[in-house]
């Protein structure tokens, strides 16, 4: 039985292709000098050079997190090239401008562009190794005052308003790889929902990191004024090669009074080979301030892939009466490794938070969940509810719960659930026993298993990540 | 209801069974034909249970010897899900918990896929819904359990009761029951009991497997079967079932011997 569950998650990864476009590569290594190239080849302001100097001396001090439950060989900074683009990369005003070859990578990973993207109604920002090089339906967004650009082009074009909000919500200094990301960052997502203006579309963005051994840096940046609402989507591939690769981005979400943000994300980065070789090392900060009164800042992420995930996507809930939720599914198979979680940090009176988060391990994988409620003194009632269910399938796996809760205020109300189960043999045979084959019977565990988080995913993203994890777990049976 | 003549819908000859290396079954010679009732008794831990998962294919049993024919197939060279397909139901013993997966879920996808593999049209879940419904009715079985995940928190009785829902739904050929009565209130055991009457005709057959003949007096067994180390040691008519409840199993041994 065991070979039956094993066939059944040994599914190939899809989206293990390279492309053969002829990119603009730094050579490896770090100092001052690139991160001076990196600002220059961008064209930035003084300030933003300063801002990453910063980041760069202060990461010097630092050291590499060993708390998270992962193993992994030590990471050579100076082994990785912290600039790659597609060459041209002069901006590109319309698709049809687009390296073909560049093109069919999308269409190869699916990514909803040109009509399709018009019939899904979907916004989509694609970054391709550092660069952003389409942006579409932006011009809609315009209309109402809805700014949705790359990094690089915010940073000419709304300079006062990423000058305001960069590093405010997770600072250069925060920990190992939002300090090095601060300092190396190339591109990423911007977006802005001016006052009281709710986001007419879902915004989406696909990253993918293509260059062997070029890491990604990417820095996301949303901001959601007064009343404002927006659901962003995030969308990750990588291919597959047999050395890791580092993708440390950073993530910043901002809630003003009244305002909402959904953050919904499906990674799919390469995770190795089934003996561990290659594979993305994902150590992502992603936090979200809820800095107005009633303000509501949503996580919601599917996780299937990487060799190791490190990520954390949190929400400070600063303003009075605001609201902040974590959904997350995580799947690891073969030899990956996670450890995800969230932070829920009330500060504000009655805030609010929920954590949902559903583990799966199957394989010699390892996930665990890593969560911190965190109450301060002036959080008066506030309340914090949390589940962690982890899933095993077969023997060899690991789960893991490591919640953190600290309360220093005694009106605040935190309920904390756990459970574990296992897809094991019986279930299986009972399945069997009704005509149900095994690969139908994961499949409709799991669906079950994972419902609560994919009804917070919008439909279009649901589907596919219903798709994923089939793909992860389907695989001809006997 | 037999009369010996109806066909062989199963036919087992000198099965032998280990689990975990250990044998349990040591040669078992068991014949069903269609129409027929058969109660297979016997003390805890003879191998009732392993001869019945035996027979539904459960891989953590290894057969070493003998032969199963189900309906004229090699019932040993099928996979478990091919067995159910080919109209073998196994009630459990101890039925599984399956949390998050709904009920009606499972009970329709099991449906469409033995029936539909009969070539009976699938159900969706509206046409499914009113069908199971009905079965339920001839269970008395409320229709709340249909929303609950699969046998979660159900009670012990309440699993029984969906294990002959089941039984209802899938139309086995053969049917056997490992201890459906066990964990029935009273009410409860008459219910099953019209239920699997219900079920039964000329075409199919049941196996009943008992420690009680109380069961046995609403089901009417053509055979009584004693299972005792792996063997079946004794066969008679219903009136061994009695006599066993008066005497219990130690006779039996010592008359073999
Ligand atoms: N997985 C297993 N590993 C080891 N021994 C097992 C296993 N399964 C069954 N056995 C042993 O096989 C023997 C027969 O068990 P079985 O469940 O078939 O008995 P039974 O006749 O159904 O008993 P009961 O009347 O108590 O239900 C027992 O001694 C049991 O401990
Ligand atoms: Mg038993």
């Amino acid at each position: 039985m065991s070979a039956v569950l094993q066939n059944l998650i040994d599914q190939p990864y899809k989206h293990g292709f390279v492309t053969d476009i002829e990119a603009d590569v730094v050579p490896k290594g770090l100092d001052e000098s690139v991160i001076r190239l990196i600002s220059h080849k961008k064209n930035e302001p003084d300030w933003l050079l300063e801002f990453r100097l910063a980041a760069y001396r202060h990461w010097l001090t630092m050291q590499e997190p060993t708390w998270p439950n992962v193993k992994y060989p030590p990471v050579d900074f100076q082994d990785i090239s912290y600039y790659s683009a597609p060459k041209p990369k002069k901006m590109l005003a319309s698709m049809d401008e687009v390296d073909p070859e560049l093109l069919r990578t999308f269409e190869k990973l699916g990514v909803p562009m040109h009509e399709q993207a018009a019939l899904a109604g979907v916004a989509v920002d694609v970054i391709f190794d550092s660069v952003s090089v389409a942006t579409t339906y932006k011009k809609k967004l315009a209309d109402v005052g809805v700014i949705f650009c790359s990094f690089s082009e915010a940073v000419h074009e709304h300079p006062e308003l990423v000058r305001k909000y960069l590093g405010t919500v997770v600072p250069t200094s925060d920990n190992f790889y939002a300090a090095l990301n601060s300092a190396v960052f190339t591109d990423g997502s911007f977006c802005f929902i001016p006052k009281g203006v709710k986001c007419p579309m879902e915004l989406s963005t696909y990253f993918r990191i293509n260059t062997q051994e070029s890491g990604q840096f990417e820095r996301t940046l949303i901001i959601a004024e007064e009343g404002a609402s927006v659901s962003y989507l995030e969308g990750c591939t990588a291919p597959r090669f047999d050395t890791n690769q580092l993708h440390a981005a950073v993530v910043e979400l901002v809630a003003l009074d009244n305002a909402s943000i959904k953050y919904s994300t499906v990674q799919n980065w390469y995770a190795g080979d089934e003996n561990g070789v290659g594979g993305i090392y994902n150590f992502v900060t992603k936090r979200g301030l809820c800095k107005g009164v009633h303000s509501k800042i949503s996580w919601t992420q599917v996780e299937t892939g990487s060799a190791i995930t490190w990520k954390y996507p949190s929400c400070v809930l600063l303003g009075d009466h605001s609201v902040g939720e974590f959904y997350s599914v995580a799947l690891t198979n073969h030899m990956q490794q996670a450890d995800t979680g969230t932070k829920m940090v009330h500060i504000g009176k009655n805030t609010r938070s929920t954590i949902i988060s559903k583990g799966i391990s199957a394989g010699r994988s390892n996930n665990s969940y890593r969560g911190l409620v965190k109450i301060g003194p002036k959080a008066e009632g506030a309340r914090n509810f949390s589940q962690c269910d982890s899933m095993l399938i077969g023997e060899t796996c690991g789960a893991n719960t490591f919640p953190y809760i600290q309360v220093q205020n005694n009106t605040a109300k935190v309920e904390h659930e756990a459970s574990t189960s296992k897809i094991g043999e019986d279930q299986l045979f009972y399945f069997a026993s009704r005509g149900i084959d095994a690969e139908e019977a994961v499949s409709m565990i799991i669906n079950g298993f994972v419902k609560d988080v994919f009804t917070q995913l919008p439909m279009e993203f649901a589907v596919e990540a219903g798709r994923l994890l089939g793909l992860k777990l389907e695989g001809s049976v006997g | 209801m037999s009369n010996g003549a109806g066909k062989i819908l199963l036919d087992v000859r000198g099965l032998c069974a280990s689990v975990a290396g250990v044998p349990i079954l040591k040669g078992i010679d068991f014949t069903v034909r269609a129409g027929e009732v058969h109660a297979i008794m016997g003390p805890n831990g003879s191998g009732k249970s392993t001869f019945s998962k035996v027979l539904a294919g459960h891989p953590s049993y290894e057969v070493t010897g003998g032969t199963a024919v189900f309906d004229g197939v090699d019932l040993l060279e099928l996979s478990a899900e091919e067995r159910a397909r080919s109209g073998f139901f196994l009630s459990f013993q101890y039925p599984v918990e399956v949390p998050g997966v709904a009920n009606a879920q499972f009970l329709r996808l099991a449906y469409n896929t033995v029936l539909g593999g009969r070539g009976r049209d699938e159900l969706d879940p509206l046409e499914f819904d009113d069908f199971v419904r009905e079965k339920m009715k001839l269970l008395e079985m409320d229709p709340a359990f249909l929303d609950r995940s699969v046998n979660t928190g159900f009670s012990g009785g309440e699993k029984k009761r969906n294990e002959i829902l089941q039984m209802a739904l899938l139309e086995p050929k053969l049917a056997f029951l490992d201890e459906t009565d066990s964990g029935l209130d009273i009410d409860a055991l008459r219910i099953v009991a019209q239920g699997v009457n219900h079920l039964r005709s000329a075409d199919n057959a049941v196996v009943l497997v008992t420690h009680y003949q109380r069961l046995l007096n609403y089901i009417v067994p053509d055979f009584v079967h004693v299972m005792d180390g792996g063997r079946l040691v004794k066969t008679g008519g219903r009136e061994l079932a009695l006599e066993l409840e008066a005497r219990g199993y130690d006779w039996i041994g010592k008359q073999a011997a």
